[in-house]
């Protein structure tokens, strides 16, 4: 996991308090990816929501306090799985490099 | 309906991109993703300007939609093929919009925009406009949209099918986990709803996944195939999503879309809500 501040999407507007953020950046050889597709599956594997990366490679979801994966779809890459917990109060930053 | 009317491959689209017969219409969750690249030729519907009334919450009337496709050009014998992002959700909603103004041939873009997207197919900015047409929409059919006191009348006696995520419908999360989660009804869902999350029934690259594995997937959870069924989700998008697979890719009759969804149904004074994993009793 990378720094919050390093490269991390802005959290104006994001109470963190109430949210357990998930969020992160997708790399291929350190350059962002913005064509990528970003999964996150619940404890037991099942797709919980999706969200397509924006131009800098970034990504953001809500999810709940526990344990996640993160799946990864890029155009010629493999799918990748990361795990992540999340909570409230703090965000989960997370560095994909496909 | 079958597999072989109301789904098409990328490969069938990219074949006919010249096709005036043919209208590509590109409806995003996020409106903005259109505006930055989209199949060439494609048009836009904004599911949140064009497709609902912007003072009720209803759909735009009969009247409304026939002048919005007017004005983009769609006429009555178009095939109008739909795409969009998020694995077609909006795509899927405005599919079972149009049926429920009786356009005769839709089409859905299997896979969608991320599918065309992982294909590494071209997508362009280039502005799109056709020439207007003189659209005539019919009265909407009440067969595939369930209101709320159906959907009540059903706890217990029809398939009722929760489309949304495992936690959302425990009440773990009160909505999709790309969204904010501050709302104001309760968490839930109808008492003996069939838990089944409408990514069931795609594949990771937004395709859907084959009729038999399909039938396997709601059989498995409890649908009963002889019962009329309403799905649900939180706003009625990713339930469109499912009813197509029930209704067009299975050809199962009395297949209703519940589009009041969670945010009318948990919202409802009165109403039974079960927590937990578990349907529930009714």
């Amino acid at each position: 996991m990378c720094g919050a501040v390093k490269g991390g999407l802005p959290l104006d507007g994001v109470d963190i308090n109430k949210e357990a953020v998930i969020q992160g950046q997708v790399l291929k050889g350190g350059e962002p990816v913005g064509t990528a597709y970003v999964r996150l599956l619940d404890r037991t594997g099942e797709f919980t929501a999706e969200v397509p990366t924006s131009a800098s490679g970034h990504f953001r979801f809500f999810a709940g306090e526990g344990d996640w994966t993160l799946r990864t779809l890029a155009p010629q890459a493999e799918p990748i799985d990361t795990a992540v917990t999340a909570a409230k109060g703090s965000v989960a930053e997370v560095e994909i490099n496909i | 309906m079958s597999r072989e009317t109301s789904l098409v491959s990328a490969d069938w689209v990219q074949e006919r991109l010249d096709d005036p017969s043919i209208v590509l219409v590109e409806v995003d969750e996020d409106t903005s993703a259109y505006d930055r690249s989209h199949i060439r030729g494609a048009i836009k519907l904004d599911w949140t300007t064009d497709l609902q009334d912007q003072v009720r919450r209803d759909f735009v009337n009969k009247a409304q939609f026939e002048a919005l496709l007017s004005e983009k050009g769609v006429s009555n014998d178009h095939t109008v093929v739909l795409y969009g992002g998020n694995n077609n959700w909006f795509a899927a909603y405005a599919y079972w919009y149009f049926k429920l103004y009786g356009h005769q041939d839709v089409k859905l873009l299997d896979g969608g925009r991320k599918k065309w997207e992982l294909d590494a197919r071209e997508l362009t900015d280039e502005p799109v406009k056709l020439e207007a047409t003189s659209y005539t929409a019919s009265e909407q059919d009440g067969a595939i949209r369930a209101f709320r006191d159906e959907v009540v009348a059903a706890i217990g006696t029809q398939n009722l099918v929760d489309v949304r995520s495992p936690d959302e419908y425990a009440g773990r999360l009160l909505a999709p986990a790309h969204l904010p989660q501050e709302q104001a009804q309760r968490a839930g869902h109808i008492p003996t709803a069939a838990s089944v999350p409408w990514s069931k029934a795609a594949n990771d690259d937004g395709t859907f996944r084959s009729d038999d594995e399909l039938r396997e997937i709601y059989t498995e959870a409890g649908v009963d195939w002889n019962k009329d069924t309403i799905a649900y989700c939180r706003i009625g998008e990713r339930s469109s999503h499912t009813w197509f697979v029930l209704k067009e890719l299975l050809g199962q009759d009395n297949v209703k879309n519940y589009d009041g969804s969670w945010t009318e149904y948990g919202s409802l004074v009165g109403v039974p809500v079960a927590l937990g994993d578990e349907p529930g009793d009714a």
